[in-house]
């Protein structure tokens, strides 16, 4: 069963409606088909209408839209001969995070990445794909293993945030993630990074510092989620909508505010319309950053990865105006 | 009798109402955050704003911290003049950044520069968390960044001392990506084994807690500062349970491993010092013991 949203109802309506005429002609003698394309058309119009002036509220929704790609999926779609691997070597398995090995296109690499569930029983053993800190710690032991191994580390980033619980905050939850943005500052293999669904704040960013970063088209990624922002400035979490606008986290917005490299186009009406033509587009963006790391030697890549953060904000001189 | 009415005092003592109890003059009297109890400011400052009762450790602005942590006249302020601005054209986020600079004096919520403890020259970052709580923007993270990197081409050590609620919200994600900036300047000191001792106090939380602030060489912490990742109400509410009242304080990350000392305000100076003495940055040496 696909999830439909409040603001394409009038979509699937009228999709639902051209069926019921194609079901009729079939059964009976009356031929519909001059109805039925000149509904095709407005159907085509109205999907170019809805979809293609999408508001940020919009794509938060279908960031969060309960059939929508996962880590997992889109491994078994981009890459061959992956092998999941387990834990952290400190405390336990999380399986809010995966990492392991595969190919792509006939190349090693390492992948990791956020893992929600597909429903609900998996979304509780997945803890929501909100990782613990022993997420954040078997991500860093597999990208200090494909250091070691010099194969390209590729990450999907898909979260509400980091688990804010009692035991996550007993084994660290700050330290664990604050090691992985440090350690992989100093990482000496290609990191590109994804942004696939929602990129929930440091629990996104635990995975998420890297020599390209990407966003699909109707991926969110913010510093806090648009319901907590409107709690804490309008005491009113409702106001959502608003905040979510405001705080500017859809991928246009990040691209404009030059936080990331590309937006990675999705099918319209969102990813989980047609996985395997996102599959593509994505593959299509990956060849083309790794390719072009490729070229870097460790020395660059670290000195570039730096010089990529370092201009990231805005602040003025009271001397001069000075972008850094 | 008639005479009760006259020359007769009142069979009760007044009680001041809950008004009144609040209202101790400005700027002479301040209330215990710990203990209640009420001191003479006068008292307090000169008390390094711990409470002599119970030794609660109010928080003191960055001003106040660098001049009972440097030697006299040492200290040199760094990037003064960098303010924010607003990227996002976030509602209200001027208004609300020119009030806190009239509050606090202070142009971000972090002073960054060089001074000499016990004679040992090192780079230092404080957090002011009276300037939008300490709250990590585009200028807190370029000024500490700054300071990480030259504190590395200078090869000094530096101290940062974090007083942060985390990420500022109304710059979105560039707040976000400023942990990043900080903590990939850490990994570039430490590669070039730079000094880093991270200092956390009331309170270290969120977007800082999970960045620059616990990758140091060494963590200490302020007696009962507030230190964690997420807000107790978030866990709270999270996991539906009523969270410890020690949960997250400087002496239950003690337990949990996550600092190497608490260090009470009093006793910074001197520990610090004796630090960067034995990590060879010269200086006059505070001997706390015979050696053999």
């Amino acid at each position: 069963m696909n999830q439909v949203l409040e603001f394409e109802k009038p979509v699937i309506e009228l999709r639902e409606k051209i069926e019921e005429l194609k079901a009729m002609t079939k059964d009976s003698d009356i031929d519909l088909s001059d109805e039925i394309s000149k509904m095709e058309e407005r159907l085509a119009k109205l999907e170019n209408d809805i979809y293609g002036k999408l508001k940020p509220w919009d794509r938060v929704q279908i960031a969060r839209h309960a059939n929508r790609p996962t880590t997992l999926q889109y491994i078994e779609q981009l890459f061959t001969n992956f092998i999941e691997f387990h834990g952290d070597r400190l405390f336990g398995d999380d399986a809010a995070m995966v990492a392991g090995i595969a190919k792509y296109k006939g190349k090693p690499v390492t992948i990791i990445g956020h893992q929600r569930g597909e429903n609900t029983k998996e979304n509780l053993k997945r803890n929501f794909g909100m990782a613990h800190p022993e997420g954040y710690r078997k991500a860093l032991r597999h990208m200090k293993q494909a250091e070691k191994f010099n194969r390209p580390i590729i990450t999907f980033i898909d979260t509400k945030g980091a688990y804010p619980g009692k035991a996550a905050e007993e084994r660290g939850q700050s330290e664990a993630i604050a090691r992985n943005l440090m350690e992989m500052a100093g990482i000496k293999v290609p990191i590109i990074c994804v942004v696939i669904g929602e990129g929930g704040s440091g629990g996104a960013l635990g995975i998420g510092v890297g020599d390209r970063i990407h966003m699909l088209e109707n991926s969110t990624y913010s510093v806090i989620s648009p319901e907590g922002a409107a709690a804490l400035l309008w005491k009113d979490s409702g106001q959502a909508e608003k905040a979510a606008k405001s705080l500017r986290i859809t991928a246009p917005d990040l691209k404009e505010l030059d936080v990331i490299d590309e937006v990675i186009p999705e099918p319209l009406g969102g990813a989980h319309r047609d996985m395997v033509t996102q599959a593509l587009s994505i593959s299509k963006v990956l060849d083309k950053s790794l390719r072009e790391l490729e070229e870097e030697n460790e020395t660059s890549l670290l000195e570039k990865r730096w010089e990529k953060y370092k201009q990231i904000g805005e602040v003025q001189s009271s001397i001069e105006k000075v972008e850094v | 009798m008639l005479k009760d009415l006259f020359g007769k005092k009142k069979k009760y003592a007044s009680i001041p109402g809950e008004n009144a109890k609040k209202d101790v003059p400005e700027g002479l009297m301040q209330k215990c955050g710990g203990c209640k109890k009420i001191f003479y400011q006068k008292e307090l400052i000169k008390n390094l704003n711990v409470c002599p009762e119970c030794g609660h450790h109010h928080q003191i602005s960055a001003y106040d911290r660098i001049h009972i942590l440097f030697d006299e006249g040492s200290f040199e302020e760094w990037d003064k003049d960098l303010l924010s601005q607003n990227p996002l054209q976030f509602p209200q986020y001027e208004e609300k950044l020119e009030k806190d600079r009239i509050k606090t004096g202070l142009n971000e919520a972090v002073v960054t520069g060089e001074g000499k403890i016990h004679e040992s020259r090192t780079a230092i970052a404080i957090m002011d968390s009276r300037f939008r709580m300490g709250s990590m923007g585009s200028v807190v993270g370029e000024k500490i960044a700054r300071a990480i990197e030259r504190a590395r081409e200078e090869k000094m050590p530096i101290i940062i001392f974090t007083a942060s609620g985390g990420a500022r919200m109304q710059e979105g994600i560039l707040s976000l990506m400023q942990m990043a900036k900080t903590s990939i300047a850490i990994q570039r000191l430490h590669r070039e084994n730079g000094l880093f001792i991270s200092v956390m106090t009331n309170p270290t939380t969120g977007g800082v807690s999970a960045s620059f602030a616990s990758i140091g060489d060494y963590h200490f912490a302020e007696p009962g500062a507030l230190i964690g990742f997420a807000g107790r109400r978030i866990i709270e509410q999270t996991i539906r349970e009523k969270l410890p009242k020690d949960f997250q304080t400087a002496e239950f990350q003690l337990k949990h491993g996550q600092v190497d000392k608490v260090i009470p305000r009093g006793e910074m100076r001197d520990t610090l010092g004796t630090i960067l003495d034995i990590h060879g940055f010269g200086g006059e040496t505070v001997e706390s013991s015979a050696g053999v």
